[in-house]
Order: C-alpha cells, then structure tokens, then sequence
C-alpha cells in the first residue's frame, strides 16, 4: 500500500509546488492546470502526442532503473540514446535499398548496440578503474553530442536542407504508425517499450543474472563473498541500460522523423532518471511513470503558446521537486511515524 | 566523612525503549568516586544503552542521572563532558589519516589568534601522557598506532577534556591478554589519582581482576550488585544468564582422514615496494574431519588470510603463494568455482558480507546458490524449488520467525547466523571456514552453531575456524594456530596448551 | 601565443576554482556534491541580473553567491534534514537549476534564452582570477590551522567521533554545504559577468561535474584541487584556441573533436588517477545518532 501511496503523494505534492511557482508568473496555477491537462488529453492528436513523449521515456526510465538496481546511477542516457538514433539513422541512410522487416531490424540492432557501447564505457571505468560513473556519464553525455554533431554535419548530412540532420533512411526501414491519433507520430514503438520492458522485469526478477545484479545493488561486499564477480555484473548492467536507452533511436528513426535530428531529444535523458525514481526502478512502475511524464511533457509543450509568461521549462522544476519528494527518506519515515504514534 | 557519602554517579530508574525492543527497563546503578566500577552482561543487555544515555547521546525515556550528587538532564553529550564524564567507546571514536594531537584536541581546541594552538596544547598533553604514565608519539598519523596505543589517545583525549569519571566500553576486545595486564596496571593508577572509572564488559575474569563493585545487567534490568571481592565468575555468570550455564559444550575427539581439505602454501599479501606485509608466507594445512582453530587478535591478519583463500585471484588478496582446496590448486580459480568445490563460509561480519538485509530471507538463502542446478535451469531462477528447499532449511535450523518474506534485516543477530549456517550447509560442505561464527548472538545460538559445526567435522568437513574468542577456540578446535603480525607463530593440538601460553603467542612473544 | 594560451587557462580555470573550492567544503564534511552544476548554474543566472540591476560586479556577485547559497539550501534540507540519497537529489538540484533559470529569465526579461548583456564597463575583468587564487590559500589555511576546519574533516571522516566530541555533526555539515553554495555561485557568477557578457542558458555546460572531478583527482585538498582545475582549464583553453586553426595539412580539425577535449581529459584523468585517491569515509552516508 506504501509502496503506492508514496509515489503518488510525491506527484501530488511535486505538482501543488511547481504550479504554485507559476504564481510569479502572474498566472493562476488552476489556470496552468487546466492548460496542462487539455494539451495533454484534449484530442486524440494530442493523447497520442503524451503517448509519442512516453514511449522514450520507457526506455530511458528502464535505462537509469537497471543499473539503478545493481547501485549504479545512469546519468547517462541522453548519450547512449543519442547513440543509438544517429546508428539507426546511419544504418538507414547508408543501405537504403534494404527491405522491411530486415530493414528495420538491423537498425533497431544498430541503436541497441551504439547505446551498449556508450553504456559499457562508463561501467568497464567504474569496475576496473574505479571512477565514478555519475561524472564518467556525464562527460560521455558531452562527448556523445560531439560525435553526433560531426556525424550529422560532415558525414552525414542531408544536401536537401539547411537544418543539421541526416539524409533520410529508405522507406523499408519505416515502422508502422497508427492511425487513430490525428496525425500524432505515435508508432509500433510505444507496443515494442512496452514489450522490453516486461523483457526487463523478467531479467530482474526471474534470472539468475537478473538476482546478481541485485545483489551486487543492494550488498556489493555480499555478493562478492557469494562469488559473484561484481564487476563483471556492473559492466552487465550498464550495457543493459546503455542498450535499452539506445532503443530511442526505433521511435524516433523509423518511427517519426525518418533521419537523425541534431537535438532531437528535449533530455529524455534526464528525464528517464525522474521516471526511474518515481517508479521506483520497477518496471511497471516506470511504464506508468513514463506515462505521466510523457502527459507533462506534452502539457507543458503548450505553455509557451497559451501563456503570457510561463515556459515549458516549468516542466522541468515539476519533475525536479517530484524526484525531491519521492527522494526525501527522512519526510517519509516522519510521516510513517506521525501516523503509527 | 557523611554517613551518607554522594557517589560520583548514580542511575536511578533508567528506561530506555528502541522500537519495540526494551533496551533499559528501570536501571539503578551507584557508583562510588575513587572506584573502579564493573557494569557486565551479554550481548543486548543494555549495558551499552545505560552507558550512552549517562554520556549524553541520547535521552532516557524515563528515570534520573545524579552525578556528584547534582541531577542532570543532558542533551548532548558536550553537557556529560562539561560535567567530567569522558567515554572510550568499542570503536574508537578516532579519525585514522588524522594525527594524535588532531584527535585529542577535536571539538576542545585551545584557540590563539583563531588558529589551533597545537603547540601550547602538546606541551599540556606531554605533561598528562607522564602524569600517568600513559606514553603516546602525538605526531603519528592514529591509524598507524598499534591499537593498544590508539586506546591510550583515546584516554588521552578524556584527560585532556579533564574528565573525573571515566567510562570504558569493552575496552578489552582489540586487545592482547599482555596487553590488557597494562590497560588494567594504568586504569589502577589513574583510581589511585583519584578518578572513578565504569568498565564496561562481559568477560567475568576481566571484573574479577580489576573492578572494587559489579554491576550485572541481564535484559535490560539489574540482577545484582556486589563488591568483587565477595562474588565468583559462577555467580555473576548465572546472575548474568539467568540460569546455570554450561560453559562449553562437550566436543568429542576429532576421527581426521587422510585427505586434505585446505592446503596454503607460502601465502603472503604485501611487502612490495618495502611495504608492510599484511600476511608473511603461511603455510598450513586442514585435514577433513578435523577443526583447525586460527587463534589471534584482531587485526592480525586473520580477515586478509580468509580473503586470500577465498578470493586467491585477486591481485589486492594476494601477492604470492599457493591455495589448494580438496586437491584441487584454486589459487588462480575465481570465487564462485571454488565455493563449488562444497566450500561453505560462514563470514566474519554477517551483516556487511553475508546478507542483503533489505530483501526477504528467501533471497538471502539464496545468495550465492544462485547459479547451482538445485536453484536455476538455463539461466532463469525455479522459484519454486526455491520455496521448497528454503522452508525446511530454515526449520532445521531454527531460524525465527519461520517466514521466507521478512527482510533479513529485521531478524536479530542470531537469527541472522542460524540462516548464513542454514544457507551455507546447502552446500554439504567438505571445507567450512567459519570466522567470528558466534560474536553477538545469544547464547543458545551459540550452542546451537557450535554443536553444528562439530556435526559437519564428524560428516568429514575440513574446518578453519577463526575466533578471537579463545574460549571458542579452545573448546572447539583440534589442532590451534596461533597468528601474530601476519604469519603463523605456533601450533598446538587440543588440551595442549593453557589460555595463558596461548595468550603470551598472541602477543608474539 | 605561449602567453596568450597561460593568460585564458588561468581566467577559464576560474570558475572552475571556486565551485571546486566549495565542492570540498560539502565533500570533507561529508555530503557529495553533485548539485554543484546547478549551483554555479543559478549563480551565474543570479550574478547577471544582480549587475543588470545593480550596475555593479560586486553586487552582482553577491547576489550570485546567495542565489547559490540558496538552492544550496534547499540541497541541504533534503540531505541533511530528509537524509535523502545524495546523488538523486544532487540530480534533482540541477534539474530545478536548469528548469528555473529560463522560467524566471521569461519573467524577468521576457526570453527565455539568456539575459540582456551587461555593459563592458559593469563586467569583472581579472578581480575574480586574484580572489580564486586568494582562495585556495584562504581554504588551505582554514582547513588545516582553525578549528572550524578540523571539525568539517571529522565531519566527513568520522562523524561519530566529532559527536562524541560534543560538535553537531550536521549542524558542521549545514555549514559546509551553504558554503558550498556560495562558492559556487561565485563560480557561475565568474561564467556570466566575468568570462562573458550573460547568462545564457545551461551555460555552465558540465563545468559544476568538471570541478568535482578536479576535487577527486585532487583527493579534496584545496591546492592540488587549483591545480586540476588549471588542468582542465588548460584543456578547454586549447579548445577554443584550437577552433578554425589548421593543424595538419590545410584543413582545421572538426571544431566538434575539440570542444568534447576537456569532456576526454576529464574522463582520462579520473580513470588514471581515482584508483589511488582516497575520499572522506563517511562521504554519502547521512549522520544519524545511534
């Protein structure tokens, strides 16, 4: 029952404090509500708009969440998903002429090892060099972006226009879209997170290396007296998340834009980490997170156009003041307390 | 003189309540100025609670503190050293890359132009450090004092902070039975300056030989006070336990085979580049069906001998030398192949090496068994056959309460041991290494691993037991190695030795 | 150019200087410090509007430094008080950091983007380069001669003793956190009104993690701290001396593989060095009484 009610306080809680921010704004938080709930909800373009924003977000929330259970933080994941779109998009743009479903499979593949690489990295360095993944992630986040940028600008480029994106991939590449959300570019991708993430929760919960990983999360000195090589589970596990975050790349690619677009992501990265934290690095509890996040995102994306003075940058302060609430060990145990005596 | 004398510190009616556990339940305690005052009972039965709420770290429930006579309410313990009480607590209260003096001063610097008079300051300490005899090199980073000495800081730092009553919390654990002759010669002296000193422990022959007055607390109550001369161990140990105690249980002479479960060969760890060895070429070997006992104090290398053998891979284990187990040479064999070999590990600190105290007990029966062919079939885990091996174990062995899904965490510390014993026998075991295999359980549980680890010597395991008990070395093992700075200093086979020769090897002498 | 290349790495090292700086104040007492890319972040956003409203780099640094001291604040409420995990609410910080940043620039000036710039005459010019220098020496005899210093390295290596000393662990720790803050607030203050002419959005780019690295490969003393700090300093001094110079052949290396040069050396640095560094022991671990 706690482990229900305390995420969904937090949200409560989270959002009563970010709209109250809006006051300074000049505008009624009610007001803000309202926009925030009709953009999200409002048609079914825009339904499938919040369901187009969830579904990275279900990567990205399972990308922070594995390694989250082997007690590593994933700071790293608008890298990796970076990653894995340009390798989609690389793969597309230079076979072209590859037919469906091959097509679409060898690019999914693509994203999913570009993003296992960028994973690897940072917990090869945290396992056998000792540094810390929260700053190797970060760095690798930079670095990532670099790369990008050179790929889409000098290797990459698409001679049919000034924005800096990729040549289009061939159209046996493309994943199907559905057709009932007016438009909104919401694709197979959303079923295929869904699916991975069940893969996940079966890999954490129902597997050895799944019970490992664990272990190594909850008692590193344990395991290794177990025989469990911690290292090895630790590199594991960020080639997981790194993976899982590269699968971006599938929604995005072939299911959206048909190329790579430099900045495509409004740091689904981040993002994933309130996603992870709020479902509680479960994954049915980031599916759900991702939903609520994905309805933010897309709420908030109006903002800009509906108000005088309040950006859609509100949603990150949202998600920031919801991963503090979830986050507060000591106001929970307080209240439990409050509440037995 | 008054007929009726005020005592340096007197405890009336103290309660203290921790979640549902009673940790104090109305102690009264009275201790006379100028006394050296013992305050005994076993693990958890409050000693320690009594002793931290006369210094200040937390509040009573219930019931008052006198000391000199005056009542005090403390809400830190900068209010019990303001009234002269000074504490040296289990674990020293000492930061290692830190020197002496640093560690002395902290929270009490004298102050010159707002910068640390550390100068002023070593003069004062060199004075105290002569006054009572208590020599300490100030300058030394604490960390590479021998622990005897870093408990002189720590008695250092209570002079410094002028403290009349001094309280001492199992002070005799770290240290050697030589070493502790000293620790008593110099608490003597410091009664005979004047200073009243509680010592807190639960060996009775520490008690006898130096405390005027006992205290014996059992359950969070006070079962009796006596002044020492007028009591015996057998008394304060049944005042202690509450019933007759067995000391030991009987232990039947050992049948070894003539197979070798455990063979090391010249293992050392360190001493590259002119550093210090941790472990300086140990060779011994255990036979199966016999316990081989590794006598020693703590810090002697024991921890860095049970890591080389179990983890002989690892470069940070170990720098050279040769582990055989059943045969077998595993020096370049990773962990997990060589707990295959049916080698069972009951760890030194259960719950920092032997538990994942936030997840169910089923998971934690299964650590480490994880992989084997009884638990998971290509790579995914039979949950079920889990639930059916794990309600029986923890039946067999006692384990309460009998859930599978309470968190590891919120069983007590014999409870905790009695799953690591269950868990671990899963592997019917051919080598066990059983280290520290009953600090801080009760005393039934201590009978019961006991009697199960010589069970599994008679089913023809090999055992290496290390205890910094000698007791539990003495009653159990067959053959005792004594280790001393790393290396192994003497053997002796059962009834062949006296706690006090063995006492003299582990002081390296 | 020899000169030229030393004179921009000791003005970029700057800011890195001063967050380092208040990195270790957090980190000696015991308390990561993650939240500091967003605590440079608010500062750099707090000092340029100070000096817009101001007219004054002095002033404006002084707002830099509160607006750093408080989200510095609210870090330490979470921290110390809700003993919540430090990374996460570290990330949560820097989150609010970058969320609030443009939400109160809209307000304030009507862009999201960045702030109107700040005329050359009310802009530092090497004040904040002699000040981080003073410093380092400033914090190197703080923690070793008084004290207040002794007590944050007990804070952070052995709280239980520093209790048991009759000092407040967390009240030490309180400090050191809000100082922290401000110290990189003065940071982000150096980004906006001394190395450029605004703040602009999500300027800090990395720097905050970049000075806690230098704090590790520096193993939390305050002059080998500086010194890594001028390392990755140097690095993104070679950066932008580098951009649009052809260095082999006549074509100029991508300016995308010179900009990640101090991303590169940061990660080389860490995965060369940490191994042998030793962090404060009770680093992470909230101070609760037994």
């Amino acid at each position: 029952m706690r482990k229900l009610l305390q995420p969904i306080l937090a949200v409560v809680v989270g959002l009563a404090l970010g709209l109250s921010f809006t006051w300074f704004a000049g505008e009624s938080p009610w007001h803000i509500l309202r926009i925030l709930g009709k953009s999200a909800f409002g048609s079914g373009y825009d339904l499938g708009m919040t369901l187009f924003y969830s579904t990275p977000l279900i990567f990205t929330g399972l990308s922070v969440a594995v390694p989250f259970q082997a007690g590593l933080f994933n700071i790293g994941a608008e890298g990796q998903l970076t990653l894995g779109a340009l390798a989609a998009a690389a793969v597309g743009a230079l076979w072209p002429a590859l037919p469906w479903p091959l097509a679409p499979l060898l690019a999914g593949l693509a994203a999913f090892l570009a993003g296992t690489i960028w994973g690897v990295i940072p917990g090869w360095l945290r396992a056998k060099r000792g540094s810390h993944e929260v700053i190797n992630t970060i760095m690798l986040n930079f670095i990532a972006a670099g790369i990008a940028s050179y790929v889409t600008l000098y290797l990459l480029k698409n001679p049919d226009t000034q924005n800096p994106e990729t040549r289009p991939i061939g159209a046996g590449f493309l994943i199907h879209q559905f057709a009932m959300f007016g438009g909104a570019p919401l694709s197979t991708a959303l079923p295929l997170a869904m699916f991975v993430a069940g893969l996940v929760w079966i890999v954490l919960w129902r597997t050895v290396v799944g019970f490992e990983m664990r272990a190594v999360g909850q008692n590193e000195t344990a395991a290794r007296a177990a025989g469990i090589d911690a290292g090895r589970i630790r590199i594991l596990a960020m080639a997981l998340a790194g993976g899982l975050a590269g699968l971006v790349g599938v929604g995005e690619v072939l299911g959206n834009a048909g190329k790579f677009r430099l900045g495509f992501s409004p740091e689904y990265g981040f993002m994933g980490i309130a996603v992870a934290l709020l479902g509680r690095n479960q994954p049915a509890g980031v599916v759900a997170a991702a939903l609520l996040f994905g309805a933010l995102h897309k709420g908030t994306a109006d903002l800009d156009l509906e108000t005088e003075h309040v950006t859609r940058e509100v949603s990150l302060i949202l998600q920031a003041l919801i991963i503090l609430s979830v986050s507060a060990e000591g106001l929970w145990s307080w209240m439990k307390r409050r509440g037995e005596s | 003189m008054a007929a009726e004398t005020t005592a340096a510190v007197e405890l009336r009616g103290l309660t203290k309540q921790f979640g549902s556990v009673l940790a104090n339940a109305g102690v009264n305690l009275r201790v006379e100025s100028g006394t050296i005052h013992g305050v005994i009972g076993e693990n958890g039965a409050g000693k320690s609670t009594a002793m931290k709420m006369l210094y200040g770290i937390f509040p009573p429930d219930a019931g008052e503190i006198l000391v000199h006579g005056r009542k005090c309410a403390w809400t830190s313990p900068a209010d019990a050293i303001a009234a002269g009480i000074g504490m040296v607590h289990q674990h020293f209260m000492l930061a290692g890359p830190y020197s002496a003096l640093d560690n002395i001063l902290l929270g009490d610097e004298p102050v010159r132009w707002g910068v640390i008079d550390r100068k002023g300051a070593r003069m004062r300490l060199e004075a105290l450090s002569r006054q009572y005899g208590l020599p300490v090199d100030l300058n030394q980073p604490v960390e590479q004092l021998p622990v005897g000495v870093q408990q002189r800081v720590e008695i250092l730092k209570l002079l410094y902070r002028d403290a009349k009553i001094l309280i001492l919390d199992e002070p005799t654990a770290v240290l050697t039975p030589q070493e502790t002759n000293i620790l008593f010669q110099h608490l003597k002296k410091l009664r005979d300056e004047g200073k009243t000193i509680i010592l807190i422990t639960h060996k009775l022959k520490e008690v006898m030989s130096v405390t005027d007055r006992v205290t014996v607390l059992r359950a969070g109550k006070v079962t009796g006070e006596l002044p020492t001369v007028q009591t015996s161990p057998q008394e304060l140990a049944n005042l202690m336990v509450g019933r007759k105690v067995v000391l030991s249980i009987e232990v039947p002479p050992a049948r070894p085979r003539d197979e070798t479960a455990l063979e090391v060969a010249g293992l050392s760890l360190g001493g590259v580049a002119g550093g210090r060895h941790k472990l300086s070429d140990v060779n011994f070997s255990v036979k199966r069906g016999e316990i081989v006992g590794i006598a020693g104090v703590e810090g002697n290398g024991q921890s860095e001998l049970l890591q080389a053998i179990l983890h002989p891979h690892e470069p940070r284990c170990r720098t050279s030398g040769r582990v055989s187990i059943l045969g077998e040479d595993v020096t370049s064999w990773p962990a997990a192949k060589i707990r295959d070999l049916g080698v069972a590990v009951i760890p030194e600190d259960r719950q920092r090496e032997g538990l994942l105290l936030a997840r169910p007990v089923s998971e934690n029966f299964l650590l480490g068994l994880q992989r084997s062919p009884a638990f998971s079939r290509a790579g995914f885990l039979l949950t079920t056959k889990l639930q059916a091996a794990a309600a029986p174990a923890i039946q067999e062995y006692d384990v309460r309460p009998r859930e599978l899904t309470i968190p590891a965490g919120k069983l007590s510390g014999g409870n905790q041991q009695k799953l690591i014993v269950a868990r671990e026998f899963q592997r019917r075991p051919r080598l066990l290494i059983a280290a520290q295999p009953t600090r801080g359980v009760d005393v039934g549980a201590i009978e019961f691993i006991h009697t199960r680890i010589v069970h599994a010597r008679d089913d023809g395991a090999g055992v290496l037991l290390v205890s910094f008990e000698l007791d539990e070395i003495l009653t159990l093992s067959d053959r005792i190695l004594v280790m001393y700075e790393g290396r192994i200093v003497a053997e002796f086979r059962r009834g062949e030795v006296s706690e006090r020769e063995l006492g003299l090897k582990m002081a390296g002498s | 150019m020899t000169a030229q290349l030393l004179a921009s790495t000791l003005r970029v090292s700057t800011p890195l200087i001063f967050a380092a700086l208040g990195g270790m104040f957090a980190e000696r007492s015991g308390v990561i410090n993650i939240a500091l890319e967003g605590m440079m972040l608010i500062g750099a956003f707090g000092a340029a509007v100070g000096t817009l409203v101001g007219h004054s780099p002095w002033f404006g640094s002084a707002c830099g430094m509160a607006a750093g001291l408080a989200l510095a604040a609210i870090y330490g409420l979470f921290v110390i008080r809700l003993r919540a995990n430090q990374i996460v609410a570290g990330t949560a910080i820097n989150m609010l950091a970058m969320g609030l940043t443009p939400f109160l620039c809209k307000i304030l000036y009507d862009v999201t983007g960045s702030t109107p710039a700040i005329p050359i005459g009310e802009r530092f010019q090497s004040a904040p380069l002699y000040l981080s220098w003073a410093l380092v020496v400033v914090c190197f005899l703080w923690m070793k001669y008084t004290p207040t210093g002794l007590w944050v390295s007990f804070a952070g290596e052995h709280p239980e003793a520093l209790d048991t000393a009759g000092v407040r662990v967390n009240r030490v720790r309180w400090i050191a956190v809000l100082v922290s803050g401000a110290l990189a607030g003065m940071g982000g203050a150096t980004l906006s009104i001394c190395l450029s002419s605004s703040f602009s959005r999500n300027m800090t780019a990395g720097r905050g993690f970049m000075a806690l690295a230098a704090l590790i490969f520096g193993k939390w003393k305050p002059l080998p701290t500086a010194l890594a700090c001028l390392l990755f300093g140097f690095a993104d001094a070679v950066q932008i001396r580098l951009q649009g110079v052809p260095v082999w052949g006549d074509k100029p290396i991508p300016v995308q593989f010179i900009q990640i040069l101090p991303y590169v050396v940061t990660v080389l640095v860490l995965a060369g060095f940490v191994g042998r560094s030793r962090p404060p022991k009770a680093i992470g671990t909230p101070f609760e009484k037994a």
